[in-house]
């Protein structure tokens, strides 16, 4: 990065998931090491559900808050909260030229219409009029709002007025890596001086449950790690979630005296076929292009992976080729929160920066990892449960 | 040879390939002579039944057969299309290689009924039909497809490995504005220099029952049925909501020096992208019309152009009482006493509102308007609104000199976005 003005700071984190709110939260959280899991209510299906919030707390208009569904809820809050973190909030000049790009999923469903449709199917004689009959009556019209990709990115101008601009990316895990990838690369081309970035997930939808179990992805207990899970062909167990980072141009947090929390140095995204080998090699292929970035004794890596097969054993082939470090997988406490997910593990990286060292890095079957501590540089990968592949580079900004 | 960067350092952005698909047909040529002599696209719904619905036609493309019908899956075929016509014209890369990166306008994907449907056949579920029956057809491991149909980037993965683009593809959307986000993407790729090329898409299919329900539920949709082709009534007195419709159009952006480079025909210039978004209501623009305002000058300011330069606006123009009435606001705002007798045509007035795929679709229209330079009308406009007096370009093509136009997109989620377009290169 050739112009260290435009450096690339992290100047704000807000996280929610089912280890509460907040960095505290989050580093206790993890630190534990303790899955918070729900395996009853889509039993078998294991969520992570979403901690108790009082959304009131960043989302103070009621009327706000029933406009939402549970994913905006969640993704809003955690919005304000890295906003704050970043002392944005509340300073209107700043936030009408502040960037936002959300990477978001959608299609929240009434799961009761669906079933009232889907029964009386069987008996309907013209299944089409049917259809219509009972969605322009049963479909709440503000469901819609809730259904819109963008109307998170909607709700966070709505909320706490960003509005220099609102672009929503969709896509899964990628769609998480790339906000940040493209938010990142227009800081540096001075397209930008400051942008709000980051995803939300509610797992806690049994229509999404059932779309990921169409495709073999959702894990069933028994719960495992999300490394150990692969003997039993795997699995993810989706999780409630939303993080939001404040990313901004060096010279630009300088003049207001906005701290650096940490520096994304390098970003990459990429799409294999997922042919086998894919995953381990490309991954390889953006180690490599961390190349002379990378120390080796003050390196830690913070894992995205989902769980799901093969490239949860992909991912391991990789990291098994520098056994030496300690690599903490988020996945296994919090669950995966698709393209809320690499947000959320960027501000894991954040709290590692601050604290020196994983949380709780994993026992490393391939022989003990190096020391944890006195850490500076953390590497985020992100391997989507099928598609995209994703790498990151944060260091400590001293 | 004239300078490639523009006044602001910047690499210029040129388009070297344009395709489209609408209820229309396929293709430039037929589209644009099918938009200049005023024919409507929209037409009376025969997808599915329309018992109980309140408005029942749309823009529907009924030529390419999709059983069952599914919308991610002919919102793929719609964009193959496009894309196949804009890469094709532009003679850029080789076959199954494209040299830059995707930057997708999709409707957000979702597990549509014929999905659910199956899944509930299978299920042997013999009297309610509940989601954890769903759930048991699934784990058979025999409905693989619908989740790699069913995710956010499965259209978008899918076009990727066709044209072979590089690196991550991005889907996105910005509601009904998604379609020049694209385009604003690839603009600011080019211009960071991380990239030659960009494939700038957008592609909609959305006509399946429930996505009517939803607009409809919202009172967005006008409801005059008949006839079908005057439904849609931008900027009209009587204009009671847009119509559903369906398309792609895909542009392959350059920068000016690798276009040149390669001797391609530069069949236009991106001069200059705006945007802001509103803060005011999920659905509704500020009363101010601040945001679309702000949206138009500063496309202006990054193309380094005053309001006086523009001589023509394609705008959102929808047909909803609230957007046209909003538009007008803004331009008149921007165009002070120009407003009256700038010609702003809607392109919605014959092929609906293509939603995703809206502002691309419209761009290219407004580069074959800077080609031509003939402006399409706004059909349907029979009954003027004393409070929106524009030059709307009424009925009839017109031809005229046109050199720098701007194209307005706007959607819900306060998204607005302006594009500043040229015919050649400063």
């Amino acid at each position: 990065m050739a112009d260290a003005a435009r450096d690339v700071l992290i100047t704000g984190i807000g996280m929610v998931s089912c280890l509460g709110e907040g960095s505290a939260a989050h580093w206790q959280g993890l630190m534990d090491a303790r899955p918070v899991i729900d395996a009853n209510r889509f039993a078998p299906y294991v969520v992570h559900p979403l901690a108790p919030i009082d959304f009131d707390k960043q989302i103070p208009k009621k009327g706000d808050q029933r406009q939402m569904e549970a994913w905006q809820r969640i993704g809003t809050y955690a919005a304000g909260l890295a906003l704050e973190h970043a002392a944005v909030k509340g300073n209107a000049e700043l936030l009408a030229r502040t960037d936002l790009i959300v990477a978001a999923g959608g299609g929240e469903r009434d799961c009761s219409v669906d079933s009232t449709i889907l029964t009386g199917f069987r008996s309907a004689k013209n299944r089409g009029a049917f259809l219509n009959e009972r969605l322009m009556s049963d479909l709440r019209p503000t469901l819609f709002l809730a259904q819109l990709s963008n109307l998170l990115a909607g709700n966070i101008s709505i909320v706490h007025g960003v509005t220099g601009s609102s672009r929503t990316f969709m896509g899964e895990e990628a769609a998480g890596v790339d906000a940040v990838r493209i938010a990142a690369a227009r800081i540096q081309a001075r397209q930008s001086d400051i942008a709000l970035v980051g995803g939300a997930y509610n797992a806690e939808r049994v229509d999404l449950v059932l779309l990921y179990e169409t495709g073999g992805f959702a894990l069933k207990t028994p719960f495992a790690p999300v490394f150990e899970r692969g003997e039993r062909g795997g699995g993810m167990a989706l999780g409630s979630l939303g993080a939001f980072l404040v990313l901004e141009a060096r010279d630009h947090a300088d003049r207001r005296g906005a701290r650096a929390l940490g520096r994304l140095s390098h970003i990459f995204c990429e799409r294999t076929r997922r042919r086998p080998g894919d995953v381990t090699a490309v991954l390889d292929q953006m180690w490599h292009r961390l190349g002379s970035s990378l120390v080796p004794e003050r390196l830690g890596v913070v894992s995205g992976a989902t769980g799901a097969e093969p490239a949860t054993s992909e991912e391991s082939a990789f990291l098994r080729r520098h056994a030496g470090l300690p690599v903490e997988a988020t996945g296994t406490v919090i669950g995966h929160g698709l393209e809320g997910q690499f947000p959320m593990n960027l501000a894991v990286a954040i709290l590692a920066l601050h604290h020196g060292r994983l949380c709780a890095p994993m026992q490393r079957s391939e022989g003990n990892a190096g020391p944890n501590d006195k850490l500076a540089q953390i590497v985020v990968t992100a391997v989507g449960h099928w598609r995209g592949e994703g790498m990151a580079l944060v260091e400590a900004d001293h | 040879m004239a300078a490639t960067r523009d006044k602001a350092g910047r690499p210029i952005v040129v388009v070297t390939g344009m395709g489209l698909v609408t209820s229309l047909g396929v293709g430039k040529t037929d589209n644009w002579a099918k938009l200049t002599s005023g024919q409507s696209g929209i037409k009376t719904l025969s997808r599915f039944p329309i018992e109980g619905l309140k408005t029942t036609m749309a823009g529907t493309v009924d030529f390419l057969p999709v059983q069952p019908f599914c919308s991610t899956e002919l919102e793929e075929r719609l964009a193959v299309l496009a894309i196949e016509e804009a890469v094709s014209q532009s003679g850029i890369g080789t076959p199954g290689t494209f040299p830059g990166p995707l930057f997708l306008a999709v409707a957000p994907v979702e597990t549509e009924w014929p999905h659910r449907e199956a899944l509930a056949a299978a299920s042997g579920a013999n009297e309610r039909v509940d989601y954890p029956d769903l759930l048991r057809s699934a784990a058979t491991g025999r409905f693989n497809a619908i989740h790699h149909r069913c995710t956010f980037g499965s259209v978008a993965d899918q076009l990727s490995e066709r044209f072979g683009t590089q690196g991550s593809p991005i889907s996105l959307s910005t509601a009904c504005a998604s379609g020049a986000t694209a385009i604003q993407l690839g603009v600011e790729a080019i211009r960071r220099g991380e990239t030659d090329a960009a494939l700038c898409a957008g592609t909609d299919a959305s006509v399946n029952p429930e996505a009517l329900v939803r607009f409809s539920l919202l009172s967005a949709l006008s409801t005059q049925n008949e006839p079908p082709e005057a439904a849609a009534k931008p900027f009209a007195k009587n204009r009671d909501g847009f119509v559903m419709a369906e398309g792609a159009g895909a542009l392959v952006l350059e920068s000016l020096e690798a276009a040149r480079a390669r001797g391609a025909d530069i069949l236009g210039v991106i001069e200059g992208c705006g945007e802001m978004a509103d803060s005011f209501h999920r659905t509704r623009s500020s009363p101010d019309g601040k945001p679309i305002i702000g949206a138009m000058r500063h496309a202006l300011a990054d193309g380094g152009r005053d309001a006086g330069e523009i001589d023509y606006i394609n705008p959102h123009g929808t047909g909803t009482p609230e957007n046209d009435k909003m538009e007008y606001l803004g331009v008149a705002a921007v165009f002070g006493e120009r407003a009256k007798t700038i010609p702003i045509s809607s392109n919605k007035s014959m092929i609906g509102h293509t939603l995703s795929a809206a502002g691309a679709i419209e761009a290219i229209f407004t580069f074959l308007t800077l080609e031509h330079q003939r402006i399409p009308p706004t059909i349907n406009y029979l009954v003027p609104d004393p409070a929106i007096p524009l030059d709307v370009v009424p009925n009839a093509a017109r031809d005229a000199t046109v050199r720098c136009a701007l194209s307005n997109s706007f959607g819900f989620g306060g998204q607005n976005v302006a594009l500043m377009l040229s015919r050649e290169p400063a």
